[in-house]
């Protein structure tokens, strides 16, 4: 494949170190890996690899210990680059603003004419399902609302890069799996490359084009999966049978490295 | 809704009663050499605000209180803000605003006195002292509590220090601070009265000395009854907005 690269990670590492202790976390890499500019990529690995770090790294709201990230070309080194979308894993609601001011939030910051917006807002709240709650605020939302309320005041900046933070985590399995129509629709027709980390297995199998497997912290890729699936495609190919194979091969390449983190767990408590 | 304005109604008469049954109790036990009736104190307070000799005095007492409240306000939360934006400042801050919290501000009047002489200055300052302290303890771990997250959402916005202050860390944080104010807003009205009774010759609390000086009980009272109802209604309507803001979290 020779598409262009949109986001390099070049021997990327993380450490933090404690502020109690003068030992240092290593949390994540060296990472070597390139998302192709318009490609859907998933990320699986077992709780406390370094998932969460590696796309704050990303989105330039940590710098790298070594190594470098690049985005469209230009490294971030900590700067947080423009066109850049980020769903995080906790509730990022803005507890004091409606549903709709919440989605808007960006978009008036961007000085869009109020027509363009009231759309972009109106669309991205029948899309998540929101409609009707609108005038709401967050307190009056179940989590898995809030969660795809994150979503919409992301999509609705329309980036060139998304990434997601187990975005569908509060979520019932039907739900997840309608949502993650939605998701393949929306990155068909915005053209938008996808980072997207998550602990389902199934929804890595059905939604990315290539996805990474990581190992136990500190997180490296033990593998990359390439799942062939044509551009157009919905939550129906968890019949064909080859979803199946990739599920069991995900599996295949993480149950060792769970088994590793939660024994490492198991021993430092 | 509306049931809970009407619960809030019946609760504050349900108080005004049993304090004034209270009170009645009291006046009959200790009888006319100590206190008055609430009747009594009540016709007193109408004639007192029909006649010309209280109002310069309230009038002095209102704008201490306003001026000292508006300063350790701006004060309160400047110190709060940059301590909560600092944790550096804050680690070293912090023990010495607890410290001076704990002096009684009472041992620091006669330096006010020296450095602002009698007057309006050292009641307003004395006041805002007050104030002030709390006022910054609140609003400094207001801002440091505010979830990460939320922080995170408008750097990946890219949005500047003061939209950032603005347009984030200030509402989230605006419920505890809103709680400090309120704090801040009683002790800075202690404060003021304080500063009145003991180096003054004008406002509430020079004339509720000077009542106690001439034994006039009429008017002691009076005064008391009119600061109680003063505090306890804007306790009550800041206590409102207070629970109206947290409600949304
Ligand atoms: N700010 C920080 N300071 C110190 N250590 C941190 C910090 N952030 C993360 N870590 C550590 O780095 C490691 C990786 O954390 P990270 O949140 O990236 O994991 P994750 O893969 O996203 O986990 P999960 O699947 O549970 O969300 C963990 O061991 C965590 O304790
Ligand atoms: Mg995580």
């Amino acid at each position: 494949m020779t598409a262009e690269v949109h986001v390099a990670l070049r021997g990327v590492g993380k450490s933090f170190s404690r502020a109690e202790s003068s030992d240092v976390v290593h949390a994540l890499g060296p990472i070597d890996l390139e998302l192709r500019k318009g490609e859907f990529f998933a990320v699986v690995g077992p709780s406390g690899c370094g998932k969460s770090t590696m796309l704050e790294l990303i989105a330039g709201l940590t710098s790298a210990t070594s190594g470098s990230v690049e985005f469209e070309g230009a490294s971030i080194a900590g700067r947080i680059p423009d066109g850049v979308g980020v769903v995080f894993q906790e509730d990022a609601c803005f507890p004091w603003m409606t549903i709709r001011d919440n989605i808007d939030f960006g978009l008036k910051r961007a000085k869009l004419d109020a027509v363009e917006r009231r759309d972009r807002v109106d669309r991205a709240i029948a899309m998540m399902g929101l409609s009707g709650f609108a005038e709401s605020y967050p307190a009056q939302l179940s989590g898995g609302m809030r969660q795809r309320v994150c979503i919409a005041r992301t999509l609705v900046m329309k980036p060139r890069l998304i990434l997601l933070d187990e975005p569908f985590g509060a979520l019932d399995q039907q739900t997840r799996l309608l949502m993650g129509d939605e998701l393949l629709k929306l990155w068909r027709l915005s053209g938008a490359t996808v980072f997207l980390i998550t602990h389902a297995l199934d929804e890595a199998a059905m939604l990315a084009d290539r996805i990474g497997v990581m190992s136990a912290r500190p997180g490296r890729l033990l593998d990359v999966i390439e799942t062939g699936w044509p551009k157009e495609r919905d939550s129906r190919i968890v019949e064909d049978p080859r979803f199946g194979e990739i599920t069991a091969r995900l599996w295949r390449s993480l149950r060792e490295e769970s088994m590793k983190s939660m024994g490492a767990a198991g021993a430092s408590s | 809704m509306k049931a809970q304005t009407r619960n809030a109604a019946i609760n504050t008469v349900l108080l005004l009663v049993l304090v004034t049954a209270a009170w009645q109790l009291l006046y009959w036990s200790f009888g006319d050499a100590a206190l008055r009736s609430p009747a009594q104190t009540l016709a007193y307070t109408v004639k007192l605000f029909s006649g010309e000799m209280i109002w310069p005095h309230l009038r002095e007492t209102m704008a201490a209180f306003a001026v000292a409240l508006l300063l350790a306000a701006v004060i309160g939360l400047s110190i709060g803000f940059t301590l909560g934006y600092n944790r550096f400042a804050a680690d070293v801050f912090e023990p010495m605003l607890v410290a001076l919290y704990s002096i009684p501000k009472i041992t620091l009047y006669p330096i006010l006195l020296l450095m602002f002489g009698l007057g309006m200055p050292a009641k307003v300052a004395f006041g805002a002292i007050h104030g002030i302290i709390p006022i910054a303890l609140f609003t400094m771990n207001a801002v440091r509590n505010v979830r990460v997250v939320l922080i995170k959402t408008g750097l990946v916005l890219n949005l500047g220090r003061g939209e950032m202050v603005r347009s984030i860390l200030f509402p989230a944080a605006l419920p505890e601070i809103f709680t400090g104010l309120r704090v801040g807003f009683s002790l800075t009205l202690i404060g003021t009265l304080l500063g009145e009774m003991f180096a003054s010759q004008r406002g509430l609390g020079y004339l509720l000395m000077n009542a106690i000086g001439l034994h006039n009980i009429d008017l002691l009272m009076a005064l008391t009854t009119i600061l109680i109802v003063f505090a306890a209604t804007a306790s009550i309507v800041l206590l409102h907005y207070d629970r109206k803001i947290h409600a949304r979290l």
